[in-house]
């Protein structure tokens, strides 16, 4: 379950992360659309913490331990309203890199939290 | 929402001073959060690994919390912008190119001294590098915003 919310935030984050370097390339700031593609990831990381924490409370257990887990939970949910912030403040073609730049970081740590939850076998 | 897209352009900061804003924007936007994200990340890696199994390699997670201490000194100048913040965050970045370079040798030397990674291992390979391109694009940048 988890193991495929994962994956479902790497690929929505790594779209959303092509789509604003697409406006950021072509001298874009963000836009109305642009900020609920944003709003859908950030909806996704935050379903997955949820879920991510009932999996804990439930009494099973990450691979490298649950206080990484849940930091790397935190951190992925945080990401992407964070730089969509920012680029509300920033409104050039660079407010629009700083989002894609956000949910690169996001998809990095997707494939952190499948190695942490142990991917797959748990 | 076409009327937004010119009306603000690297220099056109309309505040009192745009000199002292100019740091932390345009450009300089993107820098400031990868320097955070970075901040966050060596922080609470170090900050864990210290706290949790710092007998396994000291010299290591002591140097992440360097590297983690050097990253939110830039962010918090590239924030709050003015000369003389410039000129810290230009030091500090030079300090952090230094850090990247001399530990990323220091790493592939004598790999003995750290059986567990820091930030600046092999230059940041478990980073996509980024620790070593950062330093660069931000000094680069700050040498850019003296003279505009």
């Amino acid at each position: 379950m988890i193991d495929a919310l994962t994956l479902v935030v790497g690929v929505t984050a790594l779209a959303l992360a092509a789509w604003c370097g697409f406006a950021a390339y072509r001298d874009q700031p963000t836009k109305d659309w642009h900020f609920i593609g944003m709003a859908v990831v950030s909806l996704l990381a935050v379903v997955q913490l949820v879920i991510g924490i009932v999996q804990l409370a439930r009494g099973q257990s990450p691979d490298k331990g649950t206080a990484i887990f849940v930091s790397y939970l935190l951190g992925a949910a945080a990401c992407v309203p964070a730089t969509g912030f920012l680029s509300l403040s920033e409104r050039t073609r660079w407010g629009s890199a700083t989002v894609a730049a956000g949910a690169v970081v996001l998809a990095v740590l997707e494939v952190r939290l499948f190695d942490i939850w142990g991917g797959g076998s748990a | 929402m076409p009327e937004t897209t010119t009306d603000t352009t690297t220099d056109g900061t309309a505040g009192a001073d745009p000199a002292k804003r100019s740091l932390g924007t345009g450009p300089g936007r993107l820098l400031v959060t990868l320097y955070g994200v970075f901040t966050v990340a060596a922080a609470s890696r170090s900050l864990y690994q210290l706290i949790a199994q710092f007998d396994r390699a000291p010299l290591a997670y002591s140097l992440s919390a360097l590297s983690a201490v050097v990253y939110g000194f830039i962010t918090f100048s590239l924030v709050r912008g003015g000369e003389g913040a410039r000129r810290a965050a230009l030091g500090c970045c030079a300090l952090e190119l230094l850090g990247v370079l001399g530990i990323g040798t220091w790493t592939l030397v004598d790999p003995a001294a750290f059986p567990d990674a820091t930030v600046w291992s092999d230059y940041g390979m478990g980073y996509l590098f980024i620790p070593v391109i950062l330093p660069v694009t931000g000094l680069i940048w700050l040498r850019r915003s003296r003279r505009a």
